[in-house]
């Protein structure tokens, strides 16, 4: 059990080091240097060179890298070239909201995934079963950021029922809440679909298992057995399938943070492309792909420990 | 060995092309999903394969006069805020957004087929560093990495589609692996190597048929998430570049006049939200038809 943990640790810490080295060397890679960028075309040689020794840019590529990487280890990020503040100031500013909308998006989802799902398998080839697959489908194949742009035309510009943009102002529980109905909707509509499927075809499966026809000769009660029997077990590939999912929650949450117009660390990513501005983009890049792989690492160490096969094939 | 390959061929399901082609059809027919999606990608094929001969007005053509005109009979989607015919631009951007799926998706199956072989059959530590290498790819939000490459190198098309064809590679390269190891204990692949095969001949001439019908099933259900990405690109303004029309550019112009007109909004997202469910819906009837197993990986 422990060696497991370590060992997804490790390939998980190995992850982390590898991506940030390709982003830093693709970088380095292109044409014309950061500085030149960041200061633009008026710039004088002198203020580029200025510049490049502040940012070190005059040392060699692996000596950047390995400053970049002790910097990282002391939660040193480097500084947002326009306002001079640490970048980690800012991102720490931005993820909360980010992680607000993902975590209520995928609480909705869940919450009428999991029972659809179940409802489904235990009602297998009904007309509620085949609605609600050509329903899941549908909500999967639909882009996120589409149902997010119609959100926004149908109940904010046409109805008028819900607020178009912003996060809602600071300490004012429902207007926040108000806020987070439509970007939410458009992150976890997909969901929906996606953990309703899932759900369903692990039920099937559990419900056919020998624990559950035993159960059932025992004649226990068939509320016991779908919850207590079967549910449990089918719910284990939907935390597998959250903790990799959350690269495309924070996907969708980008859109909605920008359809919305949203703080968030997706919006933030978003305008510092815009402005070519380095140190953000590797900062909430190194943020999310370290948020990507604990997800993941603990999907994997949860369903190791619900289930002890999964430990000793890794 | 003449008694192997006769007992090989002999159990090898008759797989003259168009017989195939022509049951699968029936089989599709027979579903109203399947139909469905056999029926709206037909649809959009057609039309974005014509589209040069469809269009009814220059897709780039301004006329400042009638802006953000609603539907009538000159044009049947409105014109956006230069004046452009919405519908020749949505036929356009159709043609746009297949070109990107069609060469992304080629390009990946083609590389993530050979990591996948090598990973597969090479020896263990090429494995293990191939799939090291997938998994950091795949440690990337898709949207997140596009807009670290674009900041680089630019919006265009070639960026879409190395962006597209970087973060597919591992998805064919895993399926290919994983269907490798297995066939590599077979017997008709021992029997090869018993028999002195190298090991090219082994990959590509035995392995290769093996692999490659689950993957063109993946590849057709990649389709609609190629166009969702090249369509997101787009509307972020990071993917193709105006004047060209794409379904993403003119859900973009939609949202930038979204308290003027509807029109726009509605003919950019409808062709995406057919597609996306079209190909999804033949990917999933293909999928069940041709191997039902894969259903269990979602």
């Amino acid at each position: 059990m422990w060696f497991f943990l370590l060992k997804r640790c490790c390939l998980a810490v190995l992850i982390v080091l590898l991506a940030v080295t390709a982003l830093y060397l693709m970088i380095h890679a292109i044409p014309g240097d950061p500085a030149s960028i960041i200061l633009g075309p008026r710039a004088t040689e002198e203020m580029k060179a200025a510049l490049a020794v502040k940012m070190g840019l005059d040392q060699p590529v692996y000596i950047q890298l390995l400053t970049f990487f002790g910097d990282v280890i002391q939660g040193n990020l480097g500084f947002d070239v326009f306002s001079q503040r640490p970048v980690t100031e800012i991102i720490m500013e931005q993820l909360p909201y980010t992680l607000i909308l993902i975590l209520t998006s995928i609480s909705w989802a869940a919450a009428i995934g999991i029972p659809l799902g179940c409802y489904s398998a235990i009602y297998q080839n009904s007309l509620f079963d085949k609605v609600s697959a050509v329903l899941s489908v549908g909500t999967i194949a639909i882009p996120s950021f589409v149902v997010a742009i119609y959100g926004l035309l149908i109940f904010s510009v046409s109805l008028q029922w819900l607020p178009a943009i912003g996060a809602g102002n600071d300490g004012d529980f429902w207007d926040q809440a108000e806020h987070l109905i439509l970007p939410s909707l458009a992150v976890g509509l997909g969901w929906v679909g996606y953990i309703s499927r899932l759900v369903r075809s692990s039920m099937l499966e559990t419900l056919s298992a020998n624990h559950v026809r035993t159960a059932r000769a025992f004649g226990l009660p068939e509320r016991v057995i779908i919850f207590r029997y079967s549910l449990r077990i089918a719910i284990l590939p939907t935390i597998t399938l959250l903790g990799v999912g959350i690269g495309y929650l924070l996907s969708g949450a980008l859109f909605a943070e920008i359809v919305f117009a949203r703080p968030g660390i997706g919006k933030l990513i978003f305008d510092a492309v815009s402005t070519r501005n380095y140190p953000i983009v590797m900062g909430s890049v190194l943020v999310t792909t370290v948020l990507f792989v604990i997800a993941t690492t603990l999907a994997d160490f949860i369903n190791a420990v619900f289930d002890p096969r999964i430990r000793t094939h890794a | 060995m003449t008694a192997t390959t006769t007992k090989l061929v002999a159990t090898m399901p008759d797989f003259s092309f168009l017989r195939v082609i022509s049951k699968s059809l029936i089989r599709l027919c027979h579903e109203p999903l399947g139909l469905l999606g056999l029926v709206l990608v037909t649809l959009i094929v057609s039309s974005a394969v014509f589209a040069s001969w469809l269009v009814p007005y220059d897709p780039v053509a301004m006329d400042i006069m009638h802006r953000l005109a609603p539907p009538s009979f000159e044009h049947w989607l409105g014109t956006d805020q230069l004046g452009r015919d919405v519908f020749s631009r949505v036929l356009m951007g159709g043609q746009v957004a297949l070109k990107v799926a069609l060469s992304a998706i080629a390009l990946a199956l083609g590389f993530g087929l050979l990591l996948g072989l090598i990973a597969g059959y090479g020896p263990r530590w090429l494995d293990n560093i191939i799939v090291t290498l997938f998994d950091t790819v795949r440690s990337f939000p898709t949207i997140i990495f596009a807009l670290a490459v674009v900041t680089l190198t630019g919006p265009s098309l070639t960026t879409i589609i190395l962006v597209v064809v970087i973060t597919s590679i591992p998805i064919y390269g895993r399926v290919v692996r994983t269907q490798t190891q297995a066939l590599r204990a077979q017997e008709f692949i021992l029997a090869e190597r018993a028999m002195g095969a190298s090991v090219p001949r082994i990959l590509f001439i035995h392995m290769l048929p093996n692999v490659i019908g689950q993957l063109l099933i993946l590849a057709s259900m990649d389709v609609p998430i190629v166009i969702t990405i090249e369509a997101g690109l787009s509307f972020l303004g990071l993917g193709i570049q105006p004047p060209t029309p794409s379904w993403g550019t003119i859900l973009n112009d939609g949202y930038s006049f979204i308290r003027n007109t509807p029109w726009l909004i509605i003919a950019g997202g409808l062709p995406l939200i057919l597609s996306t469910l079209g190909f999804t819906f033949l990917g999933e009837s293909l999928r069940d038809i041709f191997d039902p197993k894969l259903r269990k990986d979602i």
